[in-house]
């Protein structure tokens, strides 16, 4: 079966210029095409024409990378359970469709062009505290340190981000909670992540700041849109974390004239 | 040229120990005095990043997607090996050493298999420290299975991402090492070219994704971790923007390029829908577990699976391969749904494709058996096809999914350029002409947290460094070739797009040197390449400017190497007289359709230095010994 | 230390965030650390909470209060002269309020900065998911709910707005106040926001300081719904049965 379908999608040349919106017509789309495999036809047909393809991101295209990613009829990755961009194929929508396609927006995710925006926020986020400090080389044997399943499964459910930006993108306030939180839950769910846990929660709650993200009201349109399915715990657990951190944060005992 | 392998003597057990004994150290105090620039953010070059920042060395890190987390090693769903013998079943480092050498066909180098299987152990203790949630016991420790029909459970895993886990795990220590200060990444960022002064690796230039500003990096030593070139086949399981362009590029300034006709052709991937299709998804191998692998015994047969009657299907991979059934090796499964497909017996659209049928496992176990163990996979399944895999077989058939062949290196990584290390996938070591499921992770980290901190300190310990910038004469004219191949791209103004010419190139790979190659098609797609890349010049149209964010002309520079690489993989394959592991040409095969290798003459890695545009490479040999595994033939009946 | 470094071709239009290792985050005084805490988006949000539940206190109190409106005419008289028999602790109480009400709105006015911030370029289309009206509007209702209060203290307290106020007669003010109809309708329109207010904050606060797990989940979201309907349905029944004049 195919489909023909009317695109509003927003055309925008660098973060300096500002965009708009601008219409195309997708003919004879087929059903079993990915959302972006349609657009890849549209852009060759662009090409063809001379006009400059719409630029969108994408890597992997079966949903693990987080490259891809923009807001469909206003909803983050279009809105169905656990799927991203590159995996919603085109049997969801039907002949005659309006679509409206339009970039992630928030301060700390500026539009480089069209629908690719810049993320870096998230890796600056990780750098100021998503990792556990231990260098190659200086690894007790793996299975030392019993860890109970259940807090390893939790682990393992946070851990499952892919750093999208699609909570950013459907959050009315233009958080990052869902995605800071993902990283302080799978860590703080493990042992090996313990003794940072206080320092990397007040270190990725500010970084989140300074880098411009609003701050979470508990919307939950984040958790309802997260390709992964991370859940809101995540964030009550930064919450705690972060809460618990403050109130400990002292000064450094100084032991002075040690050697 | 010559190839010294740099491997060490001695008894293969104490091979690398002797080895980083014998190595020339780097004062802690000097190491920050070194500059070193890693091409890559996946498991190879973000590991070998991180671990080099940690000991001190000035690390530049690229990579060209946003971010160093998405680098294609997060794709890998089914597992990492290691010689843990945690399960008390009879593993050790020997044997996955010996494991790996047999299941690559015997065409990799001995001393570098046993060093990834030692090393295998370090890795999982590693990655466990660094917080990768990896699957456990109700115990509390962790679980492992068997994979790809090993006969041990050595395979440690993380649901159906570990790649991801572990990439993630990567890339967390290299952000620490971002905000260290000792490493600066830069993202978005594409290598074009690699800077070789005095016969040294001493620089790159890159291009700017963004911007599109050209600039030159130099350094003392590069070190490529740029994954495979299974996209030379347009459709494959690598993600859109994998590609070849570091390797082929440096292979043009002198690196010789080993067995790059070596290619991994994954059996359960989700068949092509259409014309439109631009990637194919790899459906886990441990489908084959509980699915039964059939065709309909008639050509042509267009009905329903369900109304096709039991006695009318041909269950060949039982009826081939009695004792080792759906569960075979990955080659031998490709080959034989290839075989069943090309006998007109294939299902689905265009009649590529064999079913997956789980209805006798439901049958057996229950349905609630198999959603747990399947669950999320047959939710993949059909969210991509719409297809119900509970109720209607999948479809499935093979696809390109890794690439054993890549730039040669010795046992130090070294390439044969002095100073340009190669790493992971992009090197053409470890895993012969065919790679075991789990194995490429594990090679990966290995080769980054690993190997590379010792060998690369020798090479800087034992070299003298005068320095060099950007503005060295060699330098400058790197950066003046790539300004122009990029003006270029722009200026041909035909009518082909970029997408079309790949699509087309991928379809030559795949008819002549994919699953089955003969020589009569090898030549054929030879003379095809040629033809298709004399037209790429000529009748290319590119879009867009220069100076920015220019997806269509990132793919114009890719598709333009993978016109050269699929031309030396046709030649390689064409001159490797013999079948083995990934390689199988329809010439050499045993009586009842199995590959026949030729020790005698093909004992060796086929390394091809480049001797400029459309020269006829030179083929040089590095034969392989094999001391501790014996020479066997490969069988599964 | 040194600086961080992403260059991303992103981070060249925006300046470089000053790198913060874990280590050097030391905090000097107690001064310092409680402004430190409310530096971050997420300090101002616990603060939001925890005047938030003091507030809800405060609501829940007033309101088992005037409910004695319902006991006879005298009741809540009596009640309001013995509250005024102890204004020791009816102004610690007011001025605590006052507090609560101060930091609980300048922090909602800085985080609703911040939102308009975080997001320049609005979407041309955004449709919401699962998230509730309620909580879509929270900066909606807590304003309304501040213009009430305002309102509300000039007419039964201070009865600047209530011709014929006569401070003691708290059950004649308040009848007087109700039988205007347009009164009356602007309380219930009030009430319906503070409705709205707690039906999402009630849940939210827990959220906010962390003490949500999802096995009681279930159970918060539902309790807090019930006490937001049993809040302003509770506001709601004095002021009509006044309008119907159950009350007189
Ligand atoms: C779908 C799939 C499933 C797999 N499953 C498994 C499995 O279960 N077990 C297993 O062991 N193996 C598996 N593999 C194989 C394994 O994942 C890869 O071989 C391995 O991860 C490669 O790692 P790498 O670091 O070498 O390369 P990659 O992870 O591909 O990283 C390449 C890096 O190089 C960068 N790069 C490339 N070119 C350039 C350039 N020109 N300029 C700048 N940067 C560049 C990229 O940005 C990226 O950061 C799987 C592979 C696929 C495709
Ligand atoms: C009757 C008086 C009020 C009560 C009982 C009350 C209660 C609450 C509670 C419990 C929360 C949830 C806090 C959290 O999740 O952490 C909240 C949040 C909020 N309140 Fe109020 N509040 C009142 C008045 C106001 C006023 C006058 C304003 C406006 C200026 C306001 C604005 C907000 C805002 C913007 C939020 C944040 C939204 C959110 O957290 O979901 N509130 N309030
Ligand atoms: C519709 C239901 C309500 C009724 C009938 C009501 C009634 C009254 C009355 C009669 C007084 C004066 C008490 C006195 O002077 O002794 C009063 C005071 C007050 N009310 Fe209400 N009220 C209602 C709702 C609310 C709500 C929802 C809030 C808060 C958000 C609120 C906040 C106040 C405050 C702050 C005072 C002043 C208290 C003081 O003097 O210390 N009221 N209310
Ligand atoms: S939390 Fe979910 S939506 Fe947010 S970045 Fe991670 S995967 Fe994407
Ligand atoms: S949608 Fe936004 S408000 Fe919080 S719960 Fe999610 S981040
Ligand atoms: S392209 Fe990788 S998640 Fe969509």
């Amino acid at each position: 079966m195919t489909m023909n379908l009317t695109l509003h999608v927003w055309r925008q040349k660098d973060v300096t210029v500002p965009g708009k919106i601008v219409h195309y017509e997708a003919k004879d789309v087929n059903e079993h095409m990915s959302f972006l495999e349609m657009l890849d036809v549209v852009n060759e047909e662009l090409i063809n024409k001379g006009d400059e393809p719409i630029a969108f991101e994408h890597d992997c295209r079966e949903g693990i990378c987080g490259s891809c990613g923009f807001m469909i009829n206003g909803v983050a990755h279009g809105g169905h359970k656990n799927t991203t961009v590159c995996q919603l194929h085109m049997r969801h929508f039907k002949d005659g469709d309006e679509i409206w396609i339009e970039p992630w927006r928030a301060a700390a995710f500026p539009v480089i062009k069209d629908l690719v925006v810049d993320r870096s926020s998230f890796d600056r986020i990780i750098a100021s505290g998503g990792y556990v400090s231990v260098s190659t080389g200086s690894a007790q044997d793996a299975n030392s340190l019993p860890i109970r399943k259940l807090d390893s499964d939790l682990a393992m459910d946070a851990a499952a981000c892919i750093g999208c930006g699609a909570c950013v993108a459907s959050c009315p306030n233009a958080a990052a909670a869902l995605f800071t939180g993902a990283k302080i839950s799978h860590l703080g769910h493990l042992p090996q992540g313990k003794p940072e846990e206080m320092e990397r929660a007040l270190s990725m709650v500010r970084t989140m700041n300074e880098e411009g993200f609003g701050n979470c009201t508990n919307i939950g349109e984040c958790e309802a849109t997260c390709p992964k399915g991370i859940p809101l715990e995540v964030i009550a657990r930064m919450n705690r974390d972060f809460i618990k951190a403050s109130l400990q944060e002292r000064p450094p005992v100084a032991i002075a004239g040690a050697g | 040229m010559k190839l010294d392998a740099r491997t060490p003597s001695g008894p293969i057990e104490n091979r690398w120990d002797k080895t980083r004994f014998d190595m020339k150290l780097v004062n802690p105090a000097n190491k920050r005095k070194y500059n070193v620039i890693v091409v890559g953010s996946g498991l190879a070059g973000g590991a070998g990043a991180a671990t080099l920042a940690e000991l001190g060395y000035n690390v530049k890190c690229f990579c060209f997607q946003d971010s160093p987390r998405r680098a294609h090693s997060i794709a890998a769903q089914g597992g990492i090996n290691a010689a843990k013998n945690y399960q008390n079943d009879g593993d050790s480092v020997f044997r996955l050493f010996y494991d790996t050498v047999k299941g690559g066909d015997f065409r990799a180098r001995e001393s570098n298999v046993y060093r990834l299987a030692q090393v295998s152990v370090n890795i999982i203790d590693q990655c466990v420290a660094q917080g990768v949630p990896f699957a456990r016991e109700y115990g509390g420790l962790l679980a492992n299975r068997s994979f790809g029909g090993a006969q041990v459970s050595r395979t440690f895993y993380a649901r159906g991402q570990t790649g991801q886990q572990l990439l993630l795990g990567a890339y967390q220590a290299l952000e620490r090492q971002v905000q260290a200060g000792r490493v600066k990444m830069y993202s978005r960022t594409e290598m074009l070219d690699l800077i070789v002064i005095d016969g040294r690796a001493r620089g790159i230039v890159t291009r700017n994704l963004v911007t599109g500003a050209i600039d030159v990096h130099m350094a003392d030593a590069v070190i490529l971790g740029t994954g495979g070139y299974g996209n030379v086949f347009y459709l494959s399981t690598n993600a859109k923007g994998s590609n070849a362009t570091a390797i082929w590029r440096a292979y043009r300034r002198g690196a010789a390029f080993g067995n790059p006709c070596y290619t991994q052709i994954h059996p359960t991937c989700i068949p092509v829908s259409g014309e439109y299709q631009s990637k194919l998804t790899l459906m886990s191998e441990s489908l084959r577990n509980d699915g039964r692998i059939w065709v309909p015994k008639k050509q042509n047969d267009h009905r329903s699976p369900d109304s096709i009657p039991e006695d009318e299907r041909d269950y060949y991979l039982e009826r081939m391969y009695p004792s080792f059934g759906n569960l075979c090796p990955r080659d031998i499964a490709s080959r034989a749904a290839k075989r069943v497909c090309d006998e007109g017996r294939g299902v689905g659209p265009g009649g590529l494709g064999v079913y997956l049928d789980f209805s006798d496992a439901i049958n057996r176990l229950g349905i609630q058996t198999i959603a747990e163990r399947y669950g999320n996979l047959f939710e993949i399944y059909e969210r991509i096809t719409g297809e119900d895999p509970y109720k209607v077989p999948m479809r499935i058939y093979p696809a390109v999914h890794y690439t054993m062949g890549g730039l040669w290196v010795d046992y130090h990584l070294q390439s044969t350029i002095p100073g340009l290390f190669v790493l992971g996938e992009a090197n053409f070591s470890d895993h012969g002409a065919n790679r075991l499921g789990a194995s490429a992770l594990m090679q990966g980290l290995s080769d980054g947290y690993f190997v590379i901190p010792y060998t690369l300190g020798h090479y800087l310990g034992s070299n003298k460094f005068e320095k060099v910038d950007e503005n060295h004469p060699e330098a400058q004219a790197v950066l003046k070739q790539t300004q122009d191949l990029t003006k270029k791209f722009l200026s041909i103004n035909g009518n082909r797009t970029v997408t079309s010419f790949h699509r087309e190139l991928g379809k030559i790979m795949w008819e002549y040197c994919g699953m089955a190659r003969n020589a009569q098609g090898l030549e054929i797609a030879i003379g095809k390449i040629r033809e298709l890349r004399e037209e790429f010049w000529q009748n290319l149209k590119v879009s867009g400017e220069p100076n920015e964010l220019n997806q269509n002309l990132e793919n114009a520079g890719r598709v333009a190497d993978f016109l050269e690489l699929g031309e030396l993989m046709c030649m390689d394959a064409l001159e490797r007289n013999e079948s083995c592991g990934g390689h199988f040409r329809e010439e050499y095969q045993t009586p009842d359709g199995e590959a026949q290798r030729d020790d005698e003459h093909f004992r060796h890695a086929a390394v091809w230095e480049y001797q400029g545009p459309n020269a006829k490479p030179i083929r040089h040999v590095e034969p392989l010994e094999f001391e501790y595994v014996q020479l066997a033939q490969r069988s599964y009946k | 230390m040194g600086v961080g470094h992403q260059v991303g071709p992103g981070s060249a239009s925006k300046s470089l965030v000053k790198g913060r290792s874990l280590a050097t985050l030391a905090a000097n005084s107690k001064l310092h650390r409680t402004l430190r805490f409310y530096e971050a988006a997420a300090g101002k949000k616990t603060v939001m909470a925890l005047t938030g539940i003091a507030i809800w206190g405060f609501v829940i109190a007033h309101l088992v209060g005037n409910l004695q409106v319902f006991l006879g005419p005298t009741k809540l008289d009596e009640y309001g002269r013995l509250l005024r028999t102890m204004p020791g602790i009816l102004w610690t109480m007011r001025l605590g309020l006052l507090a609560m009400f101060v930091l609980h709105i300048t922090s909602a006015l800085q985080l609703y900065a911040l939102k308009k911030k975080a997001r320049p370029v609005e979407y041309a289309k955004k449709t919401p998911t699962t998230s509730t009206w309620a909580s879509r509007m929270m900066y909606f209702s807590g304003p309304v709910l501040l213009v009430f209060v305002i309102y509300h203290l000039l007419d039964l307290t201070l009865g600047v707005v209530n011709p014929g106020f006569v401070e003691g007669a708290v059950t004649a003010n308040l009848v007087r106040s109700f039988s205007n109809p347009l009164v009356a309708i602007f309380y219930i329109a009030s009430m319906t926001m503070l409705w709205a207010h707690l039906h999402h904050g009630i849940w939210s606060l827990f959220q906010t300081i962390g003490l949500n797990h999802p096995k009681y989940d279930g159970t918060l979201r539902i309790a807090a719904k019930g006490i937001a309907i049993l809040l302003a349905g509770g506001n709601i029944a004095i002021v009509l049965s006044v309008l119907l004049g159950v009350i007189k």
